[in-house]
């Protein structure tokens, strides 16, 4: 190893090599080989045992006509669209609202960011509480007089998705602000000045000066906030268990029913590769555009 | 310093005084509920009696959560000592495996073959000629609970079959009371469309859909019936906002609802909430129609385990599980039917007695469970799941649907 003074390409930075190893094996092995012989035996009619007995593309075919699949893609693509645009606007309306120098703020920071401790099972249940027309806000509401008021959003097959729609926005949009937050701090003081010398309304400096600015910030939140939808469970399971009917079903939940429940292996590992697949239709242009793009200046 | 050698020395005889084979012996299940851990208890009870250690594992959220969790722990190579579980396919698949001891020889022994009744308690786990399980309890799924003061306070009788409890459904509702009270999940859901599928169309009819996969008569002029009867408890659950058995059994306890379709478990929550069977609640098996019960109930599987000690708690849990005292004060605690007929019940209510009597008249069904695959479950219940929650669901297209699953169903 150490005949010669200089140490070759593969030697160099050894000890950070070294240290790479364990990630890299873990990554290989677990994302890497794991997602592919998912996608293998997704060809197969494994039932609660994987068997390699290959049925072409049936398990695809038999997923694209469930309907319950259609209706936990269409859920998660209006939860997902509706939580992305709210969440980075509650939380950037959040971050320029503290960042105005005002009295308390790691008060204030401190309460937003809090539900983001919670995990989302926790976050769920509190919620389904609230919701419910017995103990949450409709019961509260109407023992101040008011006596017809009716909120009942978890029961209503129309309304379901917005009930918890509010929950992951209540968990999530204190971590946005944080980010913001941050994002804002990183704005120069001469910027804001010189707007102001040239008489633009702080509003206008926002939107036209200090986002493009923050096009980092708004990128990582981005990012974030995507794969918290996409793995999008743990607060359906809590809230609504899928109900009333399908209405709340999310595609996660159709892998873990299909594996565990139906114990239809190949039908579960189907469905994760289409939603592996959507992932991947997501990150390509994505990545191209934030790495390939510095490149080329 | 002294006292301390000395009782540090006693307790050391102590723990060399108890039999040499002694394990600690974890055993998973999902009996959760009031009466249900009451039960379990009796069982904890009388294995720790042969000196092995009871460690308890129990999985809140009934079937739903603990089946994968304990299929899982099998398959991973984590196995528990015992499992609850119920007779069914899925059992089937990790049996045939391998993954599971068989418990022929204690069975031979102990001669259940002619203890245990009905038969077809462990002719369900029988693979291959030999014995996988040790039948606890027999719970049956066919019955109609109702709570009499909710009739009798509205000048109506307490329905004797389905169609006195439909036509009493608008005179309830009038007076703000839900006619049906069930949980919104999808299990529930199930359990109560099979209900009216073996009580509603006859067991004849529950055999030819689910024994013989006939897709043409499933969606005959039979079957069209059952859909019939299930857009109209459709309609008569409306309201009944509530996820849990339990929750929805305490609406009809409550008085705010008339009834609930359900295992005889509930029975219960009925007796916990201090009701009696009869005057205050009453129930009708087969909803009164087809006095028919499918007679699957809970079974204790046992993992295949290197260690001997282990192997042998796993003997002793067999024999303390179907001794008959453990029968009479388990069945009694959990509200279920005991598997062996030589057994008196202890005060039976009168459903027990009713329940006891449609057994041994032998007019019992086979579980959807145990005649078709979970996937073939999975796919009933989710169309049924979305049939409930949607009134513009028309029957006909539910029926047409249900036909293409009975089809392609294994």
């Amino acid at each position: 190893m150490s005949q010669s003074g200089k140490p070759t390409g593969l030697f160099k930075n050894l000890s950070a090599k070294i240290a790479a190893i364990p990630m890299v094996l873990t990554a290989l092995v677990i994302f890497v080989g794991c997602s592919v012989w998912t996608i293998v035996f997704s060809f197969t009619n494994s039932r609660l045992l994987p068997s390699a007995n290959w049925v072409g593309l049936d398990q695809y075919e038999r997923l694209w006509s469930t309907r319950r699949w259609m209706i936990s893609i269409e859920n998660l693509a209006i939860y997902g669209i509706l939580m992305l645009i709210l969440a980075l606007v509650v939380g950037f309306l959040l971050a320029a609202l503290i960042d105005q120098k005002i009295r308390f703020e790691d008060g204030f920071r401190t309460i937003f960011l809090y539900p983001y401790a919670l995990s989302f099972i926790v976050t769920g249940l509190v919620w389904q509480w609230l919701l419910n027309p017995e103990f949450g806000v409709q019961n509260a509401v109407r023992n101040l007089g008011f006596e017809t008021f009716s909120f009942d959003p978890l029961y209503n097959p129309d309304t379901v998705l917005y009930g918890v729609l509010i929950a992951g926005l209540w968990h999530t949009s204190g971590l946005v602000m944080c980010l913001m937050l941050a994002g804002l701090r990183g704005i120069d003081e001469d910027v804001w000045k010189a707007t102001k010398i040239d008489g633009i309304p702080a509003w206008k400096t926002y939107i036209v000066v200090v986002i493009p600015m923050m096009r980092p910030v708004f990128i990582t939140t981005l990012v974030l906030v995507t794969s918290g939808i996409i793995k999008l469970y743990d607060l359906v399971i809590a809230q609504t268990g899928g109900g009333p009917g399908l209405a709340s079903e999310v595609p996660a939940k159709f892998v873990f029913d299909m594996m565990f429940v139906s114990q239809n292996l190949a039908q579960g590992f189907a469905a994760s590769t289409m939603m592996l697949v959507a992932v991947i239709f997501v990150i390509i242009p994505w990545a191209y555009l934030e790495f390939g793009g510095k490149k080329h200046g | 310093m002294n006292k301390l050698h000395s009782m540090s020395f006693g307790a050391l005889m102590a723990a060399t005084a108890l039999p040499a084979l002694a394990a600690d012996l974890e055993v998973t299940h999902w009996w959760t509920a009031g009466a249900e851990a009451a039960g379990i208890r009796v069982i904890a009870d009388a294995f720790q009696k042969s000196g092995n250690t009871w460690v308890d594992g129990a999985i809140a959220g009934a079937g739903g959560a603990a089946r994968p969790l304990i299929t899982s722990r099998i398959t991973g190579g984590d196995p528990m000592g015992a499992t609850q579980f119920t007779h069914s396919a899925a059992m089937r698949e990790l049996i045939e495996a391998g993954f599971m001891r068989d418990v022929t020889e204690i069975a031979e022994a102990q001669g259940w073959k002619e203890q245990i009744f009905p038969q077809s308690l462990l002719e369900s786990c029988t693979f291959e000629g030999k014995l996988y399980c040790v039948p606890s309890n027999i719970h049956s799924q066919q019955w109609l609970w109702l709570n009499n003061a909710a009739f009798e306070e509205n000048g109506l009788t307490v329905p004797q079959y389905w169609d006195e409890f439909v036509a009493a459904g608008p005179v309830l509702r009038e007076k703000g009371i839900i006619p049906l009270a069930q949980g919104q999940q999808a299990w529930q859901i199930q359990l109560m469309f099979n209900v009216l599928m073996v009580s509603i169309g006859g067991p004849d009819l529950f055999d030819k859909v689910y024994g013989d996969l006939d897709a043409e008569y499933a969606a005959g002029a039979e079957v069209a019936k059952v859909f019939k009867a299930a857009a109209e408890a459709r309609d008569l659950m409306t309201g009944s906002n509530v996820q849990a058995w339990n929750e929805a059994a305490h609406l009809v306890i409550d008085g705010r609802a008339g009834g609930q379709i359900m295992g005889d478990w509930v029975q219960g929550e009925f007796m916990q909430a201090g009701l009696k069977a009869g005057a205050d609640f009453s129930c009708l098996p087969g909803l009164g129609v087809h006095e028919y019960i499918t007679a699957a109930g809970d079974a204790f599987y046992f993992p295949k385990v290197e260690d001997a000690e282990i192997t042998a708690a796993q003997d002793a849990l067999a024999s303390a599980i179907v001794a008959p005292i453990t029968q009479v004060d388990f069945t009694a605690a959990k509200g279920a039917l005991p598997v062996r007929r030589d057994v008196e019940l202890s005060n039976p209510t009168p459903c027990m007695e009713k329940g006891m009597e449609i057994l041994k008249a032998g007019q019992v069904v086979e579980s959807v469970n145990t005649m078709v695959s979970p996937d073939t479950v999975g796919r009933v219940t989710d169309l049924v799941v979305e049939f409930f929650a949607d009134p513009g669901f028309v029957p006909e297209t539910a029926q047409k649907e249900f036909a293409e699953i009975i089809a392609t169903a294994d």
